[in-house]
């Protein structure tokens, strides 16, 4: 009983497996074939081991609409912004949370309930007086444009002032007989024990920055700004003749690195996920 | 929760909140004060003015029966991403969580499509179902053709858009399932709650507050996040099939220039992410209560 229940429950979680697996292997697959094969829609599900070189090439690729800038200049500037993103997102809301916490200050809950309005606030919903008010700050084409509208976040603050909360009142005692003042326990005392809950922010971050689509598309105008999520859907629009093997190795170097750092921070990621994303 | 030792000084706190702050005034309070005021305004014909013209924004656009097909669409769009995504995802769980061979591999295996952005998993999904070159699409013979048939690019979006979302999913009902004690589903089976039985009348009650706070998340993702996947997959087409309420404002503000209905769709999408996050802090609270 119990071992043919395994075997279904096996059969269900390979299925799950291969489909999420399977329209990636194609994209690897595909990547090493012939671009012509491709397009004649003759996709092999076996890699040729000899179009590897593709993935390398792919890093130098041009498209017609990116004036010279290549991939490996996409990937940059989408490292950028997704670091930009989650180290600043990170630094203002632990130090809001942290003055929010432990001081008494007029207007404090006017204040943090002013930072937690943002959560009404996703930028696709305001996208156009945002860009507005972005072009009349002069920062379209920069990467001030491309993080700074997305560092302001209601979730970690408030993530970080419940942290902070747990945090005992002895410990906050000890630290002020001992001479500390306001930042010395903040690096010392706050900083540490929040460690494991930025490592999990940050895998999150680092993911909504690097997938951003939305935003790029209007502040990136000129190619020199173009995010590498931003080039791909270039590529595929029928206006690009892109060769389809270069779209599908492209991707892949898309798709990479938020998928390593979601695996490689995998358990703070998890246990995080599900304590911040409230 | 009120901490009785704290630091003194005032300065210092304000200086801490400042950035935040700073960043919330320009980019979320400014925008969305005239993203109201360009509701109630019209530009003259020649762009160099405006007036005040009250609700005519709003009523124009309620009375307009391309809004309300679009409204129509966003919400089977929304509906259906959020039932496959959520039925799949507590499939996945629900089996990962047994104490099978292997089943930290099987773990890893659905949660990296979490990290795939919206708008690539349309580009992976072309090669997937296109006509021509798609893996499964070149099969499906010369009526499979979502550049052409609505039906089928919804068909599409939905599936490409619940794709990406099962992992978040399974990673909710995973930890809900493992909070269930052992305990309680042993004493089930000794009193004959097998299977599917048992899973029906202990397991899923418990996972309620789970269900209703991963319904509403659903529900944001499949309305706001869904842009990239639908924009870069079909681009609201066919003839709209696929535009959804977001889209439509992209469409009509930035492609259209249309700023005052623009900004008035921006206002009523405000209400309805209103809407949305209190029921989400709802059962954010009943999830952690239980």
């Amino acid at each position: 009983m119990m071992r043919q229940n395994n075997y279904l429950a096996h059969a269900v979680l390979i299925f799950g497996v291969l489909l999420f697996l399977l329209p990636i292997w194609v994209m690897l697959a595909g990547a090493t074939q012939h671009a012509g094969a491709i397009a004649r829609g003759d996709i092999s599900l076996i890699p040729d081991i000899h179009g590897l070189g593709i993935f390398w090439q792919a890093l130098f690729f041009k498209g017609v609409a990116s004036a010279g800038y290549p991939v490996w200049h996409m990937l940059l500037v989408s490292f950028a912004m997704a670091l930009g993103i989650a180290v600043g997102k990170i630094a203002i809301s632990l130090i809001s949370a942290f003055a929010v916490v432990f001081f008494r200050f007029p207007l404090r809950r006017v204040l943090f309930w002013t930072i937690f309005l943002t959560l009404m606030l996703p930028v696709e919903v305001r996208i156009i007086p945002s860009f507005a008010v972005l072009s009349s700050l002069h920062l379209v084409n920069t990467y001030g444009g491309l993080t700074l509208p997305l560092i302001a976040s209601a979730t970690a603050t408030l993530l970080f002032r419940q942290v902070f909360a747990a945090i005992p009142d002895e410990l906050v005692e000890a630290a002020r007989l001992d001479g500390a003042g306001p930042l010395t326990f903040l690096r010392d005392m706050v900083l540490p024990v929040s460690r494991a809950n930025i490592a999990a922010l940050f895998v999150i971050l680092f993911v909504y920055g690097w997938n951003q689509y939305l935003w790029p598309l209007l502040v990136a105008s000129t190619p020199a700004y173009s995010t590498i999520v931003l080039g791909i859907v270039q590529m595929i629009s029928p206006d690009e003749m892109t060769p389809w093997n270069m779209i599908m190795a492209t991707t892949t170097l898309a798709l990479l690195p938020p998928i390593v750092v979601v695996i490689l921070l995998q358990r703070a990621f998890v246990r995080g996920l599900t304590d911040v994303d409230k | 929760m009120e901490r009785r030792t704290l630091f003194p000084g005032k300065l210092l706190p304000i200086a801490l909140m400042a950035p935040q702050l700073l960043l919330t005034f320009i980019f979320f309070l400014w925008p969305a004060a005239r993203a109201i005021e360009e509701s109630v305004t019209a530009a003259n014909a020649f762009g160099t003015d405006t007036l005040f013209v009250g609700f005519d924004n709003f009523a124009a656009l309620f009375t307009d029966s391309q809004y309300w097909s679009s409204v129509g669409r966003t919400l089977f769009f929304c509906a259906a991403v959020s039932l496959v995504a959520m039925t799949l995802g507590l499939l996945f769980a629900n089996f990962a969580d047994r104490n099978l061979r292997g089943k930290n591999w099987y773990r890893t295996f659905f949660i990296w499509p979490y990290a795939v952005a919206p708008a690539l998993s349309a580009v992976v999904w072309v090669f997937l179902a296109d006509p021509q070159i798609g893996l499964i699409g070149r099969y499906l013979g010369p009526n499979w053709n979502y550049g052409l048939n609505g039906n089928q690019a919804m068909g599409l979006v939905i599936a490409a858009s619940a794709w990406k979302q099962v992992s978040y999913n399974f990673i909710f009902y995973l930890a809900a399932l493992q909070s269930i004690p052992r305990s309680l589903v042993e004493a089930a089976t000794l009193d004959g709650a097998r299977g599917f039985t048992r899973f029906r009348t202990i397991i899923w009650p418990l996972l309620w507050p789970t269900t209703m706070f991963l319904l509403v998340v659903n529900l944001v993702y499949a309305a706001f996040d869904t842009f990239g996947t639908i924009y870069a997959l079909t681009g609201g087409g066919p003839a709209g099939a696929t535009e959804t309420l977001v889209v439509k404002v992209y469409e009509d503000g930035y492609i259209g220039n249309d700023i005052g209905g623009s900004a008035a769709q921006s206002v009523a999408l405000m209400v309805l992410v209103v809407a949305l996050v209190s029921l989400q802090f709802k059962f954010l609270n009943r999830r952690t209560a239980a």
